[in-house]
């Protein structure tokens, strides 16, 4: 199974290049606004004073003595001085006939009736001019007089560089900090998503429980998928656990019967072979018996850690009575078993599966001893740790082998003789680590060494 | 005041105007500096020699790569070389309506520099326009003539002193022949355009036979001499620079207002030699508006006015307005006036 999963894009990336993609268009168009509107307001102010000075020229002129008399106010051009620093043309007609002005102005067309606009060019730039006209009657013949005056447009021009510049520079500081809020946004709004997968992933390997934190709307359907295949896979690991429990339940008792028959038929036969043969049989079924009963040991391991009870345990009291209850066994063997402890070390855990773990350390370093060796057990107390130390003379572990031996199901190559089912280390480590302990395995000398470690409590 | 002098070496350049089409006359000419100089910067200006060479000496001075060819001339012939595309580099003018439409119907071009920052607003139209000079536009009185009389403060006191006393000034009062005189027409105009009492001073001063000059320094000189009682709308720098002729003038400064002239530069459109013309138009502006007063510089300093206009100190505005007595009907309009007030 890969761990690896297969990567398409990224939420976070496509959202914040969308968001900013979005406030770069937004910007664009904000600042063509403003330059626009800018542009208008300018050009209409422009206007308006060109045609304030155009009204303020056709006013004074009037006919005086059957002629066009015309006195052109000096604030007519004066006021085009105040707005800004442009050249100021301007040109006055009668009936097409220059009266006064700049003769070579452009031709403004039909102004109409309030007057018109253009821009053209003249004299090496370009002008806007505003034309009007009005109807004069001079000696009873209407006479149309037309006053155009025009202004270049550097002012305006430089205005509107100005608000252009400050359009952009508005532009600009709206567009980073939109960014900004969008990289923001998508930051907080991905959160519930990684904190979800920081939950999830920070699980440890036994924690099957559902998915309890609030998530956003959104959200709810793949949580819900989640604890649901949650729910479905615990139920198929609880159910084949429940199996092998029945099972080697179911099996453990025929094989005592078994046994039970297979020792009186051993004490019927009396031929040397026949003997060695129903030997070998009680041998296997042993062998039998026990992997069923480490099966029934794991499995209620597994179902203890995963609802561990913690209480006040204290590991010299435990180890001695455990001691006491294998020092039989041992004896048969002529296996001497010490103990020694320093101090009074207390740990918070399950008193069961501590022994369990225990007892499967001291099984192991039992079973592997040759007659008359010893097994030590040392407790005590380390930093803020306690231990519990079993220690054999029996050869030790197979070197390169150490660290796969608490794997499931896995026995050294020096266990050819020995009754067991490989799972003795597993169920304790798993009851360590259920603890927040560790299991450490090590050859020392000429046996091994196995410690179970607990933080104190 | 037309110079007959003209120093030998120059006739030649002199011969070679006059050959120009007779395009234009000019009143005086002076080379300064180096002949041989790599740059020649051409000068065509309003300013009388006299007053300006010690500030021509200085430029070439402290620039020895340039040569100054400096020509005199009249306003309108200023305005009628630069129409015809001679190639000077420089315009000196005290006329600023007609600097204003040169520069207005483009026959100038822009410049900047760091010195031209130190023009105030109102002394700088376009950057193409430089004041250089502020003068005030003055009565200048003969003190002997006026003995007994208090000194008029105001065009209103000037107004009662002619009418009161009739007789002791009549023909003994002097003013531009506006017709003739570019400056006399923008000082006139100005005026008529600051207060209605020029004009009620214009019937006053024609009651009483007023004669009529082309210049500054003519009327300046017959004030000195006593033949005239005052001058009216004279430029206060010409009077304060005749040292000479101290004990013969008063200036007044009219309190009610006070015209100010501003001196302007630019450099034409067609300038052979504008890099030149921006160096003199900076030295120009340092000695103008710098914080050092230099002696070579020939016009008093004023404390630029805070505004555009002042109490009673009020420069004339650059800017399009000057164009509106440049117009030929308003300008023929207005000299018909003043002559009906004037009685000429």
């Amino acid at each position: 199974m890969s761990r690896a999963a297969q990567i398409s894009g990224s939420i976070r990336r496509r959202l914040i290049g969308q968001l900013v993609l979005g406030s770069a268009v937004l910007a664009a168009v904000l600042v063509l606004l403003v330059t626009n509107l800018a542009r208008n307001v300018a050009q209409d102010t422009q206007d308006s004073i060109l045609m304030a000075s155009v009204t303020s020229i056709l006013d004074t002129m009037t006919v005086r003595d059957g002629e066009i008399s015309v006195d052109l106010p000096y604030a007519a051009l004066s006021m085009l001085g105040n707005v800004s620093e442009d050249r100021v043309f301007y040109r006055i007609l009668a009936d097409g006939q220059l009266l006064t002005g700049y003769e070579d102005l452009p031709d403004p067309g039909d102004p109409g009736r309030d007057g018109g606009y253009i821009t053209a060019p003249y004299a090496g730039t370009e002008v806007r001019m505003a034309t009007a006209e009005r109807r004069l009657s001079v000696a009873g013949t209407p006479i149309m007089v037309t006053v155009s005056v025009a202004q270049t447009r550097q002012g305006l021009m430089q205005t509107l560089a100005q608000v252009s510049r400050r359009g952009a520079a508005v532009g600009i500081g709206f567009f980073v900090l939109a960014a900004l809020l969008a990289v923001l946004t998508t930051e907080f709004g991905l959160r519930p998503l990684r904190d979800l997968a920081g939950a999830v992933s920070r699980r440890g390997p036994k924690d099957l429980r559902s998915v309890k934190g609030p998530v956003p709307q959104e959200m709810a359907p793949l949580v819900i998928s989640l604890n649901s295949f949650i729910d479905r896979l615990r139920y198929s690991l609880s159910r084949s656990e429940d199996f092998i429990a029945e099972a080697a339940h179911r099996v453990r008792t025929p094989l005592f019967t078994v046994r039970t028959q297979a020792e009186i038929a051993l004490r019927r036969v009396e031929r040397p072979e026949n003997r060695a043969a129903i030997k070998e049989m009680i041998r296997a079924l042993d062998e039998s018996s026990r992997a069923a009963g480490q099966l029934l040991d794991h499995a209620m391991v597994t179902f203890r850690t995963d609802h561990l009870e913690k209480e006040r345990v204290l590991l010299t009291e435990l180890a001695e009575e455990l001691v006491d209850r294998l020092r039989p066994v041992a004896d048969l063997r002529d296996i001497g078993l010490s103990m020694q402890s320093e101090g009074t070390p207390e740990v918070l855990g399950d008193a069961v599966l501590i022994e369990n773990a225990l007892r499967n350390v001291l099984d192991n370093a039992i079973k592997y001893s040759a007659p008359d060796s010893d097994v030590d057990i040392r407790i005590g107390r380390e930093a803020s740790d306690c231990f519990i130390m079993v220690r054999d003379h029996a050869g030790g572990f197979p070197e390169g082998a150490l660290h796969r031996m608490t794997e499931r199901f896995a026995r050294g190559d020096n266990a050819g003789g020995t009754v067991g089912s490989g799972l003795g280390l597993t169920i304790a480590r798993e009851v360590l680590e259920a603890h927040g302990g560790r299991l450490t395995l090590e050859n020392k000398g000429d046996g091994a060494c196995v410690t179970l470690w607990f933080p104190a409590s | 005041m037309r110079h007959a002098v003209v120093p030998g070496l120059l006739i030649s350049f002199w011969l070679s105007y006059a050959s120009a089409l007779h395009a234009y006359e000019i009143e005086d000419e002076l080379m300064v500096g180096d002949p041989d100089a790599d740059a020649q910067l051409r000068i065509l200006s309003t300013t009388d020699i006299d007053l300006f060479e010690p500030f021509l000496a200085a430029f070439v001075a402290a620039n020895p790569e340039i040569a100054i060819d400096y020509v005199v001339a009249s306003s309108a012939e200023v305005m009628k070389a630069v129409q015809g595309g001679e190639p000077f580099d420089l315009v000196l003018s005290s006329a600023m309506d007609l600097q204003t439409k040169l520069s207005n119907d483009g026959y100038t071009q822009p410049y900047s520099s760091a010195a031209t920052d130190l023009v105030p607003d109102w002394g700088n139209w376009r950057d193409h326009l430089f004041a250089f000079s502020q003068e005030t536009v003055t009565l200048v009185i003969s003190p002997a003539a006026f003995e007994g009389l208090d000194i008029p403060q105001t065009r209103q006191d000037l107004i009662r002193l002619l009418r009161d006393h009739e007789d002791r000034f009549r023909g003994r009062i002097g003013t531009y022949d506006i017709s003739q005189s570019g400056a006399g027409y923008l000082f006139a105009t100005q005026d008529a355009r600051a207060s209605e009492s020029y004009w009620r001073l214009s019937e006053v001063m024609g009651n009483l036979g007023t004669r009529f000059f082309c210049c500054t320094s003519e009327m300046i000189e017959k004030v000195a001499t006593g033949e005239i009682a005052m001058a009216y709308n004279v430029l206060g720098s010409y009077a304060t620079a005749r040292t000479d002729l101290a004990d013969g003038i008063r200036i007044v400064e009219l309190q009610d207002y006070t015209i100010m002239m501003l001196r302007t530069a630019a450099i034409l459109r067609d300038a052979p030699n504008p890099q030149a013309a921006g160096l003199f138009i900076d030295h120009l502006i340092r000695a103008a508006w710098g914080p050092a007063e230099l002696d070579y510089y020939p016009f008093p300093r004023f404390p630029a006015p805070e505004g555009a206009v002042s109490a009673t100190r009020r420069p004339i505005r650059l800017g399009p307005g000057l164009l509106v007595y440049l117009d030929g009907l308003k300008r023929r309009a207005f000299l018909s006036e003043w002559r009906d007030a004037m009685r000429w």
